[in-house]
């Protein structure tokens, strides 16, 4: 077991980059500096208007940054536009420039949204994420260790059947799957859209796990079971431990399809006492349409529990993408 | 621990793993929710149904139907518009930020923290946002071209039947670039540095390291975020109900849309089941035809290639 450890210290997912890897990347630039050191050398001995290109050069590299810096005008400025409206009152918002501050904030359209039921529905979102992400993690994890720990053609085939899930659109099966949630006696309740969410999850968490598991050396697999160790074993204390930054990944992504999903509660819900947020925003839209500053705040209410999600895991999400899609 | 005691255990060892038990409960899932689903599909596609009452075998009326129906080969024509439109918006901005983010610089970090938050918003909330901000009265870009003098530029983006299509394409990109910069921030940062530094020892430029280097390293990276974004393109649902309606007229209505309306508003669940199938079988070709034309299907490990 400390041959583990030893070997686990310098696995290449620890932390996304392996050490080898981030030691090369800090030694990488030194001897392209060298190489700079060199080139610029060599010009100062040349007449200089030679230098000019040089210098149109530095200029170029300003021109990504620059795009960088519009982009995030044009991601982050309707959503600044968004929260800046949730606090205008309603006379405000038409007479206010809308590109300035609100001239006399105010928080009364937080608290007529929350009187409106927005806790009930924050409940029911919360509710159906919580059960659907544990039960996604529940069964992938097993199911992702099975593929990538046993290489044999009934495994690929699982395989290409749960990737073949990433290719079928929510759209394509939401008519028998109204059909069979109305069957089962689930129709209008919030289980309705947990089966489904579960379902769906699947394909792209086992292909996140299994990309991950594959990775984690063999070697260490084997020493386990020399050990002695059953797969229960190893899953608990090899895979999952190492898998950390996999699950997160999961679990974030996951929480946020489930979070953000539309379609099927739209099709699998109807009575206001199961209704979850993008729902109620959509139904909030259609009564409020006059009053865009309270369905403003819904928005930025709906949308609180990810912005917290993504505070918290932001570089766990990062780091398990590199593993999950690489290159 | 010798060598060939290693070796030996992992020879015999995974032949006798149940491995379809421990894929069970993902497969019953999934199977129940995501394929069963396709042939209950099937079966309909074949019946007359309104949801409610017994469906009415009716054999092969619906598909026929599907390929004369001008409302529907309209819907056709409009998701393979959407679906390149939004591929040409996506794809070069996503790549150029992506590989821009994946720079060291601390800038560059700090501006990557707001990039992705669209991303935290429900279609819902992001669809409610933009109908606000283009709103022909009060809306943000119209009181902008007003306020600067461009009064004639403003308009109805969304109530205009020319302009709504395009208008939608531009906001589901900007829904999406996050999501594609952050795949190829995260292939781009996989290439292993000293190819840049051979390169940059040849003389070659930025632009030259950017064709000759970034661009055939991210292959893998451009096909999956392809994948994505085209099996996605027949899935836009949310953003479009909200912000159009799939109107107006039908200017914006494309296949899932039509799918909807036909399924549940005109309760012809039969005929709107012909459309499902046709989405599915569009993601699945699509998908494969992507896989097969790169070998990405191998799925070997990107590790031990390198």
């Amino acid at each position: 077991m400390r041959l583990n450890r030893a070997l686990l210290s310098g696995l290449p997912f620890a932390g996304g980059q392996s050490a080898p890897m981030r030691a090369a990347a800090r030694v990488a630039p030194a001897p392209s500096g060298e190489a700079d050191l060199e080139k610029k050398r060599v010009p100062t001995e040349q007449p200089p208007h030679q230098q000019r290109p040089f210098r149109t050069s530095r200029l170029v590299e300003l021109i990504p940054a620059f795009c960088g810096l519009l982009w995030f005008v044009v991601a982050f400025y309707p959503l600044f536009y968004m929260l800046m409206s949730s606090f205008r009152s309603q006379a405000g918002f038409y007479l206010d420039n809308p590109w300035l501050p609100p001239s006399q904030p105010t928080l009364e359209n937080y608290s007529r949204v929350w009187e409106n039921g927005f806790g009930l529905y924050l409940l029911n979102s919360l509710f159906v994420l919580v059960i659907s992400v544990a039960l996604i993690l529940l069964i992938s994890v097993p199911a992702a260790y099975a593929i990538a720990r046993m290489r044999n053609r009934l495994t690929r085939a699982i395989f290409s059947l749960f990737l073949l899930g990433l290719a079928i659109p929510l759209q394509a099966v939401i008519i028998p799957i109204y059909a069979l949630i109305s069957g089962m006696r689930l129709y209008d309740t919030l289980f309705a859209l947990i089966l489904p969410y579960v379902a769906f999850g699947v394909p792209l968490s086992v292909l996140v796990l299994v990309t991950f598991i594959r990775d984690i050396p063999a070697e260490l697999h084997e020493a386990m079971r020399l050990d002695g160790a059953s797969h229960w074993q190893i899953l608990w204390r090899l895979v999952i431990p190492l898998s950390r930054p996999a699950l997160i990944t999961v679990t974030i992504y996951e929480s946020i399809q489930v979070w953000n999903g539309f379609l099927f509660p739209l099709v699998l819900t109807q009575s206001p006492e199961v209704r979850v947020l993008p729902l109620a925003l959509w139904s909030f839209q259609g009564q409020y349409a006059a009053d865009v500053p309270a369905i403003m705040a819904a928005v930025f209410l709906s949308a609180v529990p990810m912005l917290l999600l993504y505070i918290f895991g932001r570089r766990q999400l990062l780091t398990g993408l590199l593993a999950g899609f690489s290159r | 621990m010798s060598v060939t005691a290693r070796i030996a255990p992992t020879r015999r060892g995974p032949a006798s793993w149940p491995a379809l038990l421990w894929t069970a409960p993902a497969l019953c899932f999934y199977a129940l929710f995501a394929l069963f689903p396709l042939l209950v599909a099937l079966y309909l596609s074949f019946t007359n149904w309104n949801g409610i009452a017994q469906a009415a075998w009716v054999g092969p009326a619906n598909w026929l139907h599907f390929f004369s129906d001008p409302l529907t080969l309209h819907a056709v024509g409009l998701t393979i518009e959407m679906m390149i439109l939004t591929w040409v918006l996506q794809t070069p901005l996503s790549l150029l930020l992506g590989v821009f983010m994946a720079g060291q610089q601390r800038y560059r970090a700090v501006l990557s923290v707001f990039y992705f938050l669209p991303l935290l918003f429900s279609t819902v909330a992001i669809g409610i946002t933009w109908v606000s901000i283009l709103d022909p009265n009060f809306g943000l870009i119209n009181v902008t071209l007003r306020a600067v003098g461009l009064s004639s530029w403003a308009r109805g983006w969304l109530g205009d039947p020319n302009l709504a299509f395009y208008v939608v394409a531009i906001v589901i990109a900007w829904q999406f670039i996050p999501f594609h910069s952050l795949l190829y921030m995260t292939g781009a940062r996989q290439i292993p540095r000293e190819l840049y530094d051979v390169a940059e020892l040849d003389g070659a430029g930025r632009l030259r390291k950017f064709f000759s280097i970034t661009l055939p390293q991210l292959k893998y990276t451009i096909i999956t975020s392809s994948i994505f974004m085209l099996t996605g393109s027949l899935t836009y649902f949310d953003l479009i109900w909200v912000m159009t309606g799939g109107g107006p007229g039908y200017a914006t209505r494309i296949l899932p849309l039509h799918m909807y309306v036909t399924a549940f508003v005109n309760e012809q669940v039969g005929y709107g089941s012909v459309i499902a199938l046709v989405l599915a079988a569009s993601g699945i070709a699509l998908s494969l035809l992507l896989l097969r034309v790169t070998g990405f299907l191998r799925m070997s490990s990107q590790l031990e290639g390198l």
